[in-house]
């Protein structure tokens, strides 16, 4: 994969998730990369809307034919949107990760300290 | 062998006991003997055995003895299906894979529910995987509205799990009058345990054999957020309205008796069905049927990606298997029988339990409670008399049934649960109702 198709516009986490910070709301999702190594994606398990999360813990549950991954929260806050488009089609998210976001969380905390930029990311793949 | 082992004599391989634990005497056994003699004094402590074949049993409690057409035997003892573990590579065994389909069809359909598991271990535990399975349906309640009038041995061993789980059980009375579950009570409950409860849990038919009226249930259970949650007799399902026409949320119970035999109490079949809508929280897995690369019908484990191979601390259930050879048994069972022969088996049943009710009514032996029984019912003896009614029936080579006080408080001492299936015949239902009604009788 070039460099170039990993946007520059965002964070990135180790456990591979994108992060996009934009009015203290975080857009969350998961990297090509991560969609990739998951396979087929036949169902998202989406966190409620008003639901507490914490930073580093399970955000979102993403469930390939194979096997089943957690989407872990970059910072504390609370959920204010969930991409429901997800529900009737998860394998959206194959298809356009970048585009493909999970959940937005209203921060109520600093981001985690592991996050990287598009190259940093790159480079640990 | 202490030199390969690196030590100078068998006490330094036990030193990290203290010396205090040891033995320091010889083993006391008995003198040894030839694999010949062992042989012949095993089989004669076998021959002290009574199996169900040597007497006459009236024993249930959802552990009833059916026929088993000798089909079930031969398909079941096929190599195929009885050296086919689990496998890793399940989509390799297709057979194996189709079989289970079948079997998650038939139980579905038995239960009017939309989806079965590829069963679990027994009834008992059936109860808990459904009790797991409610608390993650709502979220991760703890607490349930369980009938006081389901199987005791369920109920213990759902009480075994309940303590690492941190589950509090609120019990619903039955209705001193009939035995049914005490709607009031359960109204009780669902208000003072509003916002906490995850399921309300109940049997049919219950304890004392009568069917449960189920009608309202789970709107009940829904307002108060919960999942209902009933454990079902699958045969009493081929004559009656199966838990899904009245809602339930999750439907669980035993399929042993089902071209499996009652054995020595297993092993057992438990089976779980659901709704779609529940599917990610169910224990186990599921098989699924779909096209191969080539467009052909081919079938694949499905929903497995919850179980505790992949998931592991976050899994469904510690539950990562299922109990093949013995779905093959009740798969051929109910495929040979179909529903007409199914209903036919439990018409039989029922009947039989009817002819004992009439003989034992002519001598003033009354059922505990009113209602409607399926093949089994509990019975009320005079007081005093059950040490009688156990002699004769040493003498006579009969199990009466399960006396209830046994198993539950609440119950009169000679409570009797007595189960009557189509293997018994008339002159079985006779010695049955005549031991009853004399030694049974007034003293």
């Amino acid at each position: 994969m070039s460099d170039s198709t990993i946007p520059k516009d965002r964070q990135y986490a180790p456990s591979h998730e994108w992060v996009k910070v934009e009015n203290g709301v975080a857009t969350v999702g998961i990297t090509d990369h991560a969609q990739h190594e998951l396979g087929d994606i036949v169902f998202v398990e989406l966190p409620e809307v008003g639901q507490k999360v914490e930073q580093g813990k399970g955000l979102a549950v993403i469930e390939a034919v194979k096997t089943v991954a957690d989407v872990y929260s970059p910072a504390d806050g609370e959920v204010v949107e969930v991409n429901t488009t997800l529900a009737d089609d998860a394998a959206t998210i194959n298809r356009d990760a970048y585009g493909a976001w999970i959940a937005k969380v209203k921060l109520a905390g600093p981001l985690s300290a592991e996050l990287m930029d598009a190259s940093a990311y790159q480079a640990q793949l | 062998m202490f030199a390969v082992a690196g030590v100078g004599k068998f006490e330094d391989l036990v030193e990290a006991i203290p010396a205090h634990l040891r033995l320091s005497r010889p083993l006391d056994l008995p003198k040894s003997m030839s694999e010949m003699a062992l042989s012949r004094e095993v089989r004669r402590l076998a021959e002290r055995n009574r199996g169900m074949s040597d007497l006459t049993s009236f024993l249930g409690l959802g552990w009833s003895k059916h026929f088993i057409p000798a089909a079930v035997d031969n398909i079941v003892s096929r190599s195929e299906f009885t050296t086919a573990y689990t496998p890793y590579q399940a989509e390799a065994s297709q057979g194996s894979l189709q079989q289970i389909f079948e079997y998650q069809t038939m139980v579905a359909e038995i239960t009017g529910m939309e989806i079965s598991n590829a069963s679990l271990y027994d009834g008992a535990t059936s109860l808990v995987e459904g009790l797991i399975m409610a608390s993650a349906c709502s979220k991760g309640r703890k607490d349930f509205a369980i009938a006081s009038n389901l199987n005791p041995r369920w109920r213990e061993v759902a009480q075994t799990y309940s303590g690492s789980n941190g589950w509090t059980f609120h019990d619903v009375a039955w209705v001193a009058g009939t035995g049914a579950l005490d709607r009031a009570a359960l109204e009780k409950i669902l208000t003072e345990q509003a916002g906490r409860l995850a399921a309300v849990v109940v049997q049919t038919p219950n304890v004392f054999g009568l069917l449960e009226d189920l009608e309202g249930l789970a709107d009940l259970a829904h307002k108060a957020g919960a999942v209902l949650l009933v454990a079902a007799d699958p045969l009493a399902c081929a004559i009656v309205e199966p838990p899904g026409s009245f809602g339930a949320d999750i439907v669980v119970g035993e399929l042993l008796g089902l071209g499996i035999p009652t054995s020595l109490g297993g092993p057992g079949l438990g089976y779980l069905t659901t709704k779609k809508s529940h599917l990610r929280q169910m224990p186990g897995r599921v098989v699924g049927r779909t096209l191969d690369a080539e467009g052909t019908r081919a079938y694949c484990l499905t929903a497995q990606t919850r179980e505790q191979h992949i998931r592991r601390d976050k899994a469904t259930s510690n539950i990562c298997s299922n109990q093949g050879l013995m779905t093959v048994a009740a798969s051929v069972y109910l495929a040979l029988q179909g529903p007409q022969g199914l209903a036919e088996v439990a018409e039989h049943c029922a009947a039989r339990l009817a002819y004992v009710r009439d003989g034992l009514g002519g001598a003033k032996i009354h059922p505990l409670f009113p209602g409607t029984p399926f093949q089994e019912q509990a019975f009320l003896l005079p007081p005093g008399s059950r040490a009688r009614v156990e002699a004769a029936c040493r003498t006579a080579r009969l199990l009466p049934g399960i006396w209830l006080s046994d198993l539950m408080p609440g119950v009169p001492t000679e409570s009797l649960l007595v189960c009557a299936s189509e293997t018994h015949s008339r002159q079985d239902l006779d010695l049955l109702v005549s031991i009853l009604s004399s030694a049974g009788g007034a003293a």
